[in-house]
């Protein structure tokens, strides 16, 4: 291991009991090589200050905890290394566009109901029963949607899209990913119910077609591209509509 | 105080509590399902599981090898009936948990794969490439959304349990965002907390497996089983303990020492072979390969560095695509974290904390020995582990058994009403008076960052991968040293809102008792078991005095009280545990011998 040296993290403080607006603090942190901007997180709050807060866990980038602004570019955290940022200082803020909890904790409650909104879970295409066993899909079709199960749910294309920076109510790019992952999926059936989401008003006509969130994503996901599809897949229900004898659904 | 009512509260937004809360819901809709979690539902650690997902899937394979093959794993200190009842139900709990989404990696055909894992006589793990345990997370929190009868407490910390006329009756909660209070009350609990890996110091595990569901349940008078069994993984990340996934070694993979030599052919794992073989070499048990990199680096054969001590995974031969294909998480983590093209390089890996084998004692219905609580997952002990658990078979475990847990829970809130709020409510101010004392009291001493620190390290000293009776009694005296020092912790951040020290001082309460239910189990199993190895002349296992599990108790103020209690034998006698050629050469023998 290399011999520790000082890197200056700056945070963005905000204790909502004692202060008006987000302050900043720097504090010098030793660091190895192998450090992640994280571990730099953790040794403030062991070693400086015990308040400082933020939320982590599986230090993998796969529980999707640790997201936060690192000069001012959304990424998780254990998987953003000190060393790139030496000798220069970096800086922590909170994901940018969701309300501030405190310190880098943000308020995810939006993010959950939105989620919650898609119907993120098989509506069957046919019902199957367990002695039957699994549903057969080819290689084409697991390729259909598996991407888009990869999301991890860190809500970092949230802070990397500028419409939801401007109307918190756009549905945004990781739940539209989610519902396009089941709408995508051979065995479902739910496209009809999830496109009242899809294009509604607060639905993926507004994306204004930044593709930033694609660029953020840590996991490849390509939410812009499952938003764009859905933009079509709406364009094409919404004239369809026209062309249907009344009171056919399908 | 906020006070709600559940017909069954859940603590534990993981696998297991996931599983558990459907099981209610579909059982009974009308039942009212609380959900707790400390972090948001699919950010708990079954997230970070890689290989799979053990079940019966070929034709040329049985239930009975599944039984045989986790009870020989366990070194026979599994519950057998529960472990027949177990693999009997897997290829039904997957193949549903197919039906709600979950992406198992398919065969041309459109069937699901399976992969080989170690101690599995035959490839029966279910897998979805290396996230699966990110994969049942995903789908069973998703899937958890259509039930309207579950309400999620997300980002609630259980801090206690409440009880009243002999039967649990609820969960006292901080609520994180705000630092309040909350009591629900409940006709039944189920545990469902995971493990408490973060006890020793080098480890797999997220920063949220603190043991806290053990360490309640035991406050509240009920065993903690069999926990000196703790888990080290064979393959984790240098100092990180980030897990590189038996898959690798399923798929393939090699390990070797300094000299390049696949020095697990010294270990009673041999002779080498040139592609997997189940049960042979890289396919051997944990326990096993923990120990032989232990002895390697006795003899001087591990390769000593930056990193410490280390031996390699190589899996270049496996080429580019099909690590890709199979092993992507696991590319990513050697490319990000270490710098390495696994492809290319071999990766320094060395063995690190990874599983809790022990918990909350239950039946085999989850049911622990306090009426109304109900334990499900790595929380608790149902019986199938024993002494080492197979990869693979945890996350089976915890759809089997929170279905299991679930159907229990509702079938109990069924029949008892609820109990006396006043009492209830009682208790839970009590509950927050002592924490309360415990934050505000001036004067402290002690950082809990550096007590945390302290006991990982002693747990690394003293309940390692060998161990002797005078390391473990230091830990354990240390441990109690630390449980008094612990008193005199001053905690800095006095806010309410998301007040992560208060929180995480809370969290190492916990951890310490577990840690010490872990270190005096272990001292006082004088035999060698599974993950449990003595170098102090206990070296052998002793089946005429250990063929038991061990009861931990908690005590007012001193150490933990160590009982022990039958192994359920059905139809596996205790014999020898071999693996490799001698492994095979034993399974022939047994099977002449009932001809």
């Amino acid at each position: 291991m290399s011999e520790p040296r000082i890197i200056e993290i700056e945070v963005l403080r905000y204790n909502p009991e004692s202060d008006a607006a987000p302050r900043s603090e720097v504090y010098k942190v030793p660091f190895t090589d192998d450090m992640s901007v994280l571990q730099g997180a953790q040794y403030i709050k062991d070693n400086f200050d015990g308040s400082l807060t933020f939320r982590w866990s599986c230090r993998m980038a796969i529980c999707g905890s640790c997201g936060m602004m690192i000069n001012g570019i959304p990424k998780l955290s254990c998987e953003t290394f000190l060393r790139d940022y030496y000798p220069n200082r970096v800086s922590l803020e909170a994901l940018a566009h969701f309300p501030i909890e405190k310190d880098l904790v943000v308020d995810w409650s939006g993010f959950m109901e939105k989620l919650e909104s898609v119907h993120p879970y098989i509506i069957p295409k046919e019902e199957r029963a367990i002695e039957e066993g699994e549903y057969l899909q080819t290689p084409k079709q697991f390729a259909e949607y598996i991407q888009y199960a990869a999301c991890i749910n860190c809500t970092l294309c949230y802070s990397a899209c500028p419409q939801f920076g401007l109307d918190p109510d756009f549905i945004g790019p990781g739940a539209m990913a989610i519902l396009h992952r089941y709408n995508a999926d051979s065995r479902d059936g739910g496209a009809d119910t999830r496109m009242e989401v899809v294009a509604s008003e607060d639905g993926v006509f507004t994306c204004s077609a930044a593709a930033y969130c694609s660029e953020v994503c840590p996991k490849h996901v390509d939410p812009a591209k499952a938003v764009n599809i859905n933009k079509i897949n709406a364009s094409l229900d919404y004239f369809l509509r026209f062309l249907r004898p009344k009171g056919d659904s399908q | 105080m906020e006070t709600y009512k559940a017909d069954v509260v859940i603590v534990g937004g993981g696998g297991s509590g996931l599983r558990a809360a459907i099981a209610v819901a579909e059982t009974d809709p009308l039942l009212k399902i609380a959900l707790v979690s400390k972090v948001y539902p699919m950010r708990s650690h079954t997230v970070a599981a890689e290989g799979g997902a053990a079940g019966v899937r070929q034709a040329h394979d049985s239930f009975d090898y599944h039984f045989h093959d986790t009870v020989g794993g366990g070194d026979w200190l599994c519950e057998q009936d529960v472990v027949e009842y177990f693999v009997a139900h897997c290829p039904t709990e997957l193949t549903r948990l197919e039906h709600w989404g979950c992406p198992w990696s398919r065969k041309e055909d459109g069937h699901v794969n399976v992969r080989a894992f170690g101690g599995m006589k035959i490839e029966r793990t279910w897998f979805a490439a290396d996230k699966s345990g990110f994969h049942i997370l995903h789908t069973l929190f998703q899937t958890s959304i259509k039930y309207p009868s579950i309400k999620r407490f997300d980002e609630y910390f259980c801090v206690d349990l409440v009880e009243d006329d002999g039967r649990c009756q609820g969960v006292v909660l901080i609520e994180m965002a705000t630092g309040e209070f909350t009591l629900i009350e409940a006709r039944s609990v189920i545990l469902a907390t995971g493990g408490a890996g973060r006890v020793f110091r080098e480890n797999t595990n997220g920063g949220v497996v603190t043991g806290d569901g053990m360490a309640l349940a035991y406050r509240h008078g009920v065993a903690l089983r069999d926990m000196e069994f703790v888990q080290y993984h064979p393959t984790c990340m240098p100092i990180t303990g980030l897990l590189f996934t038996e898959a690798c070694r399923g798929e393939g993979g090699y390990l070797v020492n300094k000299d390049g030599y696949r020095y697990l052919q010294d270990y009673g794992l041999g002779p080498v072979q040139d592609k997997p073989r189940n049960k042979y070499m890289e396919l051997g048990p944990r326990d096993r390969l923990s120990q032989a990199f232990w002895y390697e680096k006795q003899k001087g054969r591990t390769a000593e560095g930056p990193l410490g001590s280390v031996v390699h995974l190589d899996l270049r031969h496996l080429g580019e695509a099909r690590l890709r294909e199979r092993l992507p998480l696991i590319y990513e983590m050697a490319e990000t974290f270490m710098g390495i093209d696994p492809a290319k390089q071999m990766i320094p890996v060395r063995a690190a904390v990874h599983y809790t084998m022990g918990g909350i004692r239950v039946d085999g219905r989850c049911a622990s020995e306090l009426p109304g609580l109900f334990a499900v997952g790595e929380c608790s002990s149902v019986g199938i582990h024993g002494a080492n658990r197979l990869g693979s078979n945890s996350l089976s475990e915890l759809l089997v058994f929170g279905k299991v847990a679930g159907d229990a829970a509702a079938e109990h809130a069924r029949h008892v009403d609820f109990g006396k709020s006043e009492a209830l409510q009682k208790q839970a101010r009590e509950v927050e008076r002592g924490l309360m004392a415990m934050k505000t009291k001036t004067g402290g001493k002690e950082k809990a960052a550096l007590l945390r620190k302290e006991m990982a390290q002693r747990m690394e000293d003293g309940c390692g991968i060998f161990r002797v009776e005078a390391t473990m009694k230091t830990t354990c005296d240390k441990l109690a040293e630390l449980r008094e020092r612990f008193n005199d912790v001053a905690i800095e951040d006095q806010t309410s809102v998301w007040n992560t020290e208060f929180l995480t001082t809370i969290e190492l309460d916990h951890q310490l008792d577990v840690a010490a239910a872990m270190a005096n189990s272990a001292l006082h199993r004088r035999e060698s078991r599974g993950a449990h190895q003595r170098l102090d002349g206990y070296g052998e296992r002793d089946d005429v005095n250990f063929l038991k599990h061990s009861d931990a108790y908690r005590t007012h103020g001193g150490p933990p009280r160590i009982e022990y209690n039958a192994v359920k034998i059905t139809k596996s006698p205790p014999a020898a545990r071999a693996y490799g050629a001698a492994g095979e050469k034993a399974e022939q023998e047994r099977k002449d011998a009932h001809v």
